[in-house]
């Protein structure tokens, strides 16, 4: 709890000077009014509009908040090689102006992966980070019904490959919450790497192995020093940001939902801006509808900044340095 | 920039920005949106359809002439159904219904549903079609709505060449997997949306699917971020004159206004 104050209070802080820099009496409201009075770090050269930003110009602006998106997959891009799909998905990249994208699989291993299937799935990976790396960050997939592939996995391509975190989509039978996760969570703490979880929670009925945003808080209580990234937020996310709540390794990871209005309102208001992330969920989703999400939000622009790059620069700042990697 | 799918007052089971007439109508201009057609929330579940559609129309009037086109809702499974029709065509001038099928309990091969068709038909009514409102998997448990199945369409709208009908709100969660839906793109009156549409590029697939013509901008706004579909515009990568077709020219083509 105190920690979510201490995030609130910077929030606030920071809020303030940006409004004070920007001389603007209110920067809440739709982001193509934010537009019309540009953040302390742009240049002169953002897009000015007294009604919205027209299409033409849409580039410079979405440049303007140095996008990194926190949720990615290649399977479905065109080509015939993840190589391939790499620069199919970077040419829509570029054009969103989408600096980097933490990619959580290359290719599909199907519904349940074994430790073979674990391999091959990750081997696209490390090919398609090879392929991109300035563009690209990757996790290994995991499953944790194979606990010793997992460890293998994250030897294999973490400690001694270019990825930087682990990726996991279903669960045992027993979610995200059960003892068997705990050696596989350890050992990516001791990699500084980070954790992305997919959560769900369906009304229509869950899947096996499908864990909500309650697991991931119980997982990351236990797990402390270690970053996981809930993602979708539980895509009921009325449901999923309130079991978020008082976690602060846990972030709200916006991906893969329709752009409802209201998400991330109440993200940031939950758990304040330093704990939400911008996530696509592409190919399946568009990047589009999901940088929608933090552009259409009624928040501060000094927000928008965060939720979609700054948090996630930070975020990564530790796995880069014990890479090496520039930053 | 005409945007064809915006809905006023209160959705049922939360408060959202711009759901006060009012505040929609300011955030809209601000965005640029010029005309925009609105639906009601009310007409989701409320059962005084003629009441619903006399405040939308009093909503639009209020804010100026041509900015808010209300599109009256009609269930045709309530009581007296086409004096619901007729107030929205003679009383209220409105120039187009939207359909709820799927709140209202019907599906597309009802008889009830033809009857109306045929009768928006013969009126020369524009008739938009919510597919879907929400994601079936973030209802809540106590109202879970399946989205309608656009199949049928197919054939009464062969049978039906000048009823004009758009589909709202097809896409990711459904209105394209129907067995049906690659006869629909064909036909050169049904106009479709793509609030709900998703995937990298979408807007560009479907502007080559079914033609630059039959495409038109919508939102969901206040439901959905407006930005959303405005962004997928800018997405696609389509030319100058397609991007402009979409924002603006095919609705005030299909429209006339």
């Amino acid at each position: 709890m105190k920690n979510r104050q201490v995030t609130r209070r910077k929030f606030m802080q920071r809020t303030t000077a940006g409004l004070a820099m920007a001389g603007a009496a209110s920067r809440a409201g739709s982001a193509f009014e934010a537009a019309q009075s540009p953040h302390p770090s742009q240049s002169a050269s953002v897009p000015t509009s007294a009604h919205g930003v027209p299409i033409a110009e849409v580039g410079t602006w979405l440049k303007s908040y140095r996008i990194w998106d926190v949720h990615t997959h290649l399977n479905r891009f065109a080509g015939a090689t993840t190589e391939e799909k790499v620069d199919d998905c970077l040419r829509w990249a570029d054009h969103m102006r989408v600096e980097r994208m933490l990619l959580l699989t290359a290719a599909s291993g199907g519904r349940d992966p074994d430790a073979e299937g674990l391999r091959k799935m990750n081997d696209e990976c490390v090919k398609a980070v090879k392929r991109a790396p300035d563009r690209f960050f990757g996790c290994a997939f995991m499953n944790p019904d194979y606990g010793q592939a997992c460890l293998d996995e994250m030897n294999r391509c973490v400690r001694d490959g270019p990825l930087v975190g682990i990726k996991f989509e279903f669960d045992t039978i027993r979610l995200a919450s059960s003892p068997e996760m705990d050696p596989i969570i350890s050992r990516i703490g001791e990699l500084h790497g980070v954790v992305m979880h997919h959560t769900f929670i369906q009304t229509t009925g869950s899947f096996r192995g499908e864990s909500s945003p309650k697991e991931m808080a119980i997982l990351a209580r236990r797990h402390p020093s270690v970053t996981i990234f809930c993602g979708h937020t539980g895509g009921t996310w009325e449901l999923g940001i309130r079991q978020m709540r008082g976690v602060p390794n846990l972030y709200s990871d916006l991906s893969g939902s329709d752009s409802v209005s209201g998400f991330t309102e109440m993200a940031v208001r939950e758990l304040g801006p330093e704990q939400v992330l911008y996530g696509s969920d592409i190919w399946g989703r568009s990047f589009a509808s999901q940088i929608s999400k933090v552009l259409g939000a009624n928040i501060p622009d000094s927000a928008r900044h965060l939720i979609l790059g700054g948090n996630m620069r930070r975020l990564m700042e530790p796995v880069m340095k014990a890479r090496g990697m520039k930053i | 920039m005409i945007d064809t799918n915006v809905d006023l007052f209160q959705w049922p089971f939360r408060r959202i920005e711009g759901d006060d007439p009012a505040s929609l109508v300011a955030n809209l201009r601000k965005k640029g949106v010029t005309q925009a057609w609105a639906g009601s929330f009310e007409g989701l579940l409320y059962r005084d359809m003629a009441g619903v559609n006399a405040r939308l129309a009093a909503a639009a009037r209020q804010h100026g002439p041509n900015f808010l086109i209300p599109f009256g809702s009609i269930n045709p499974k309530l009581p007296d159904w086409q004096e619901d029709v007729r107030r929205c065509v003679e009383v209220h001038k409105m120039p187009g219904i939207r359909l709820h099928p799927n709140y209202h309990g019907y599906t597309l091969d009802d008889p009830a549903a033809g009857e109306l068709l045929a009768l928006a038909g013969s009126k020369n009514l524009l008739v938009q079609i919510a597919i879907s409102m929400e994601d079936i998997r973030t209802q809540s448990p106590l109202m879970i709505i399946h989205p309608v199945d656009p199949g049928p369409l197919s054939d009464i709208v062969k049978s039906a060449p000048n009823l004009r009908i758009e589909l709202l709100n097809a896409g990711y969660h459904g209105g394209v997997n129907t067995q049906h839906i690659e006869d629909i793109k064909k036909l050169d009156n049904i106009y479709f949306d793509f609030a709900c549409l998703e995937s990298v590029g979408g807007v560009s697939r479907l502007v080559d699917q079914i033609s630059p013509k039959r495409v038109l901008f919508g939102s969901h706004y206040p439901f959905f971020y407006f930005e959303s579909s405005y962004l997928k515009v800018y997405e696609a990568r389509l030319p100058a004159d397609q991007t402009q077709a979409i924002l603006e020219s095919n609705a005030r083509a299909l429209l006339g206004r």
